[in-house]
């Protein structure tokens, strides 16, 4: 069976710099149109579930723990 | 059905930035879309994988990346500006069990502690530097670096770089690869998912090559620094992508990592911690009185600070040097100071000497002196101001007339040179004449018997350590002190 992943994006810890949107093959990222508690557009991930686990928005995020990929087991 | 995490926060940063001020607590300080934060981020996991948060040492520059102890959970030091190569290797020599990793701005690296920097490379430090170039220091607002380009607009270089006047982009890399030592130099960007895979393998490497002692590496990471830069996230990536990478271009210059022995463990510098206390803090104090200290008389209750001023070659340094001497002999705390001009010889020179049963909390007298030794009129001017009204004034009294004084100054007209070329033939012991002057200066000011006769012996014992291998010195400095006394 293919494995299953999900992005997550914690939108208070995004600033919104926008680094993750080009690099996302399956285009799930996308500008939100609220600003979180830092004041930012945080991105938002229309179908997590479509994630493929590639990592490339986890990498060009300079954010510790703003984006997150989980594994179904 | 569960989840596990497949990419998330590292285990090597803390779980919570308790250090950072305001109410943010998860997010790191830099500004959206910087390049030192995925760089932290490759760095924390490299720690992570390869096992060695435990023992790992992370000197921060000064730069936006100061505050790296915020965040990751390892030894942290944050040193002075250009410093952390230096700071590094004496990490590195002191506690050689541990991993120490130099994380520098280019501001910091190729600008002011360029010499630092270069030296720890071609001395093969075992250390790893991550380097980011960004083209600018990013923290004071976006000056021009050395890293800067031909024509960029930074606010230091309002019309572009100048070539002609501000010269080229400084190639880190290309200049650490004429060096010998370092074994692994690999320059990087973040710029596409496949650009990071090729700096994570580097950051993993140089992280490996720390964990095994290989020797000097450097990652040059050419990072976006979007705000100051005023550029969107792919606009940075463009710039860098277009015009930076011309100027560095990306790529492993040496990789000398197979053919090194794993490093052993150098033989420590000083591991006796004990020791390193003695000479750090030699007098343990409680209530003001150390365990070990035998000088009770009232005059060194209070803090001594004595200021001596005169000509070079009057011997001004050498008395002070004697006087810590004897102090640091009687278990007293002491520090001496000296400050001289330029001239190898001659000109004016002085020292401060503090003697205290406490911690000293700074070396230098500017104010509250206790006694002043003026050997020149110079001195004289120069240093009255910073003696008490209570103080005592030892001066030369062919050489300096003295003001009109507050009453309560205690004053010592002494010409200690004429005594010494009178009494020794040699006005070289004016220095011991003049210590000798000054035990019955403490005798007058309450020094009680046992002192006095203690004040000889540290003398003479200060006298031994220092004169003592040559025939006839110890002797005729202890006359000429003994001449200082009778002259009172
Ligand atoms: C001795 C000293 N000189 C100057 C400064 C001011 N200063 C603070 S950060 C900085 C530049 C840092 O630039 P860089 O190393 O490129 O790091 P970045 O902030 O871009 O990460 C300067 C000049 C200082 N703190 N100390
Ligand atoms: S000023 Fe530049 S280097 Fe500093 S935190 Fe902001 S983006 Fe990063």
């Amino acid at each position: 069976m293919a494995k299953k992943f999900r992005v997550e994006v914690t939108a208070d810890e995004c600033k919104g710099c926008g680094r993750c949107i080009a690099v996302c093959p399956k285009k799930l990222l996308s500008r939100g149109k609220e600003l979180n508690i830092q004041g930012y557009f945080a991105i938002i991930a229309e179908n997590p579930g479509n994630c493929i686990g590639c990592g490339s928005c986890f990498y060009q995020c300079p954010e510790p723990g703003a984006i997150t990929i989980f594994e179904e087991e | 059905m569960s989840e596990k995490v497949k990419f998330g926060r590292s285990k090597v940063f803390f779980d919570t930035f308790h250090r950072r001020p305001g109410p943010i607590k998860k997010n790191m300080h830099y500004c959206p879309g910087c390049g030192h934060g995925i760089l932290h981020k490759l760095i924390a996991e490299a720690i992570e994988y390869h096992g060695i948060q435990e023992d790992t040492n992370l000197i921060a520059p000064v730069g936006c990346a100061v505050f790296a102890y915020y965040y990751f959970n390892v030894g942290s030091i944050s040193v002075p500006h250009g410093r952390a190569p230096a700071v590094a290797t004496g990490v590195s020599r002191a506690k050689p069990e541990s991993f120490v990793i130099s994380y520098q701005g280019d501001g910091d690296l190729a600008a002011i502690g360029f010499n630092e920097f270069l030296q720890a490379a071609n001395r093969g430090e075992k250390m790893t530097v991550f380097f980011v170039n960004n083209s600018n220091y990013g923290m004071t607002g976006g000056q021009m670096a050395p890293t800067t380009l031909p024509g960029q607009k930074t606010t230091t270089s309002p019309y572009g770089r100048n070539p002609e006047t501000e010269g080229y982009p400084t190639p880190v890399c290309e200049i650490v690869n004429a060096l010998t030592a370092p074994v692994y130099i690999e320059r990087v960007a973040l710029t596409t998912p496949g650009r990071v895979a090729n700096a994570k393998k580097a950051v993993y490497k140089a992280i490996q090559n720390l964990k095994e002692r290989k020797g000097f590496s450097l990652v040059e990471v050419v990072a976006p620094c979007p705000v100051n830069l005023k550029m969107s996230a792919d606009q940075v990536n463009e710039f860098i992508e277009k015009q930076m990478l011309n100027y560095f271009p990306l790529g492993c210059l040496r990789d000398k990592t197979a053919d090194m022995e794993p490093g052993k463990l150098p033989a420590p510098v000083i591991r006796d911690e004990e020791s390193v206390r003695k000479i750090l803090f030699p007098v343990r104090s409680e209530n003001g009185v150390a365990a070990d200290f035998r000088n009770s008389s009232a005059v060194f209750d209070q803090e001594l600070r004595v200021k001596i001023g005169g000509f070079g070659g009057q011997g001004v340094l050498s008395l002070g040097v004697m006087l810590a001497n004897m102090a640091r002999l009687r278990n007293f705390n002491v520090s001496w100071m000296p400050s001289y001009g330029p001239e190898q010889r001659g000109g004016s020179a002085c020292c401060a000497v503090t003697v205290s049963r406490n911690t000293i909390p700074s070396p230098i007298i500017d104010r509250g002196g206790n006694l002043l030794i003026a050997m020149t009129q110079a001195a004289l001017d120069k240093y009255l101001p910073e003696l008490r009204d209570d103080g005592v004034l030892i001066y030369d009294h062919t050489a300096v007339k003295l003001p009109q004084l507050p009453e309560t100054m205690q004053t010592y007209g002494i010409d200690a040179l004429a005594i010494a070329d009178e009494k020794l033939g040699s006005s070289k012991f004016a220095n011991s004449v003049l210590l000798g002057v000054l035990a019955a200066v403490l005798a007058k000011n309450g020094m009680n018997e046992a002192d006095k006769a203690d004040f000889d012996k540290a003398f003479a014992e200060a006298v031994e350590e220092k004169f003592g291998k040559k025939p006839g010195a110890v002797e005729a400095n202890i006359k000429a002190y003994e001449a200082g006394k009778a002259a009172l």
